[in-house]
């Protein structure tokens, strides 16, 4: 597969590719931010409650809390 | 009109009717959908352990999807993958070139992948079966500096480059597959979606792009950082992009209405972002910056809610665990701590 030498390209050539790439963009089915905000804060809303450092991580329970003396088996 | 002329001006018009669709899908902010959600409380979290070894820089870390182990690259020209919980390393893997840049760690747990100044993408294969772990593979064809490395699975990995391209390669031939050119600054970093169809890259060109590994085609690229993108990520629920630059600021656009949801930024926050990572819910965006510290964000309140103050020097790069239980940080003070 032919490299595409960006750095080589000539000025003329990198605007092409450009606008080439801004044509593809243009027709982009967009959709409501209201519904894409939603979606996120439900998103995160239903996990949020078991995110370990959002809700913080028992000392008992913590897996990388400090091992005081007692031995490793590796 | 010269060429180059006629070329501007339809750019500039297509750029401006982009502008006009996202207004036009523009009804509401994510600020005006958020402000009847509390902040959350402050995070505090506290070092639990240190991974002491490197002996230059750390510029790349990158967790395993195993819950434990990670693998970080420094300047002292190795790569050592770590057991988080005992500290020890698995493995001190010598480089050929030390000025390494960017490490990954397969899905898999098989294989890990580096490379920096030297141009090219180096595959180790962990589970050799004389237990020594040997360059499986040498991945050179970019023509500038290798910025990031990320594994789609055992046999592709996609990387990005200071020659302003990202490659999909085929592992096992060590040839490109698909070569993904559009951006017009150095490509510095990228992140692959969880469904691993399609990836992010960040550049030096300010924006962000999104793009379809199958069929190699940019799908969106998003604009409105003022200064060069160095890092991307995923937001977990795969429909988000997070970046952060060197305008001080970290940004989240949303891929289906194609722009910026909010901007993470603070008047006294005025150093670049170097790394960023979203906890296991997004509702946290921790964030390295060149100051030393990162910043814990409230993603849907983009306000700030903690930071991690340890490192000695710039905070390079930052990871947070497949289970979402610890953080961890690697500097140019050469040490790596795991937060939680």
């Amino acid at each position: 597969m032919p490299i595409v030498d960006v750095e080589n390209l000539t000025d003329l050539d990198k605007a092409k590719m450009e606008l080439e790439q801004k044509k593809k963009e243009v027709p982009l089915e967009r959709a409501l931010l209201s519904k894409g905000c939603t979606e996120f804060m439900e998103a995160v809303q239903a996990t949020a409650d078991e995110d370990p450092l959002v809700k913080g991580i028992p000392e008992a329970t913590n897996p990388f809390k400090e091992i005081k003396g007692g031995c490793v088996i590796c | 009109m010269g060429e180059m002329e006629q070329l501007r001006k339809e750019a500039e018009s297509l750029k401006d009717q982009i502008i006009v669709a996202r207004k036009g899908f523009a009804d509401t902010t994510l600020q005006e959908a958020v402000a009847g959600t509390a902040v959350v409380s402050r995070v505090q979290l506290k070092t639990r352990k240190t991974l002491r070894g490197h002996l230059a820089k750390i510029y790349a870390m990158h967790w395993g999807a195993g819950l434990t182990q990670c693998v970080s690259a420094s300047q002292d020209g190795k790569l050592i993958v770590w057991d988080t919980l005992s500290t020890n390393k698995v493995n001190a893997i010598p480089l050929k070139s030390s000025w390494v840049m960017t490490c990954a760690y397969a899905p898999s747990g098989n294989l890990v992948a580096c490379g920096g100044l030297d141009n090219m993408c180096s595959i180790y294969n962990l589970k050799g079966k004389d237990g020594n772990v040997k360059v499986m593979r040498e991945l050179a064809s970019h023509t500038g500096y290798l910025s990031c490395c990320r594994f789609v699975s055992d046999s592709e990995i996609i990387t990005s480059s200071g020659d302003c391209t990202c490659i999909l390669w085929d592992i096992e031939t060590g040839t490109e597959k698909t070569i993904f050119a559009g951006h017009l600054g150095d490509c510095m970093s990228l992140g692959v979606a969880p469904d691993f169809k399609s990836f992010i890259s960040g550049a030096c060109d300010y924006t962000a792009k999104h793009w379809d590994i199958r069929d190699g085609n940019c799908t969106h690229t998003l604009s409105g950082h003022e200064s060069d993108v160095n890092a991307i990520g995923f937001f977990p629920n795969g429909n988000g992009i997070l970046t952060g630059s060197d305008d001080a600021t970290c940004k989240l656009y949303d891929l289906r209405s194609d722009q910026e949801l909010i901007t993470y930024q603070d008047a006294t926050i005025m150093c670049g972002v170097t790394s960023l990572a979203p906890s296991l819910s997004g509702r946290l965006l921790l964030a390295g910056y060149d100051d030393f510290n990162v910043n814990i964000w409230d993603a849907l309140k983009a306000e700030r809610v903690g930071v991690l103050a340890g490192h000695d020097n710039r905070v390079s790069c930052i990871g947070v665990s497949s289970d979402g239980m610890a953080c961890c940080t690697g500097s140019w003070d050469s040490f790596l701590k795991i937060w939680n």
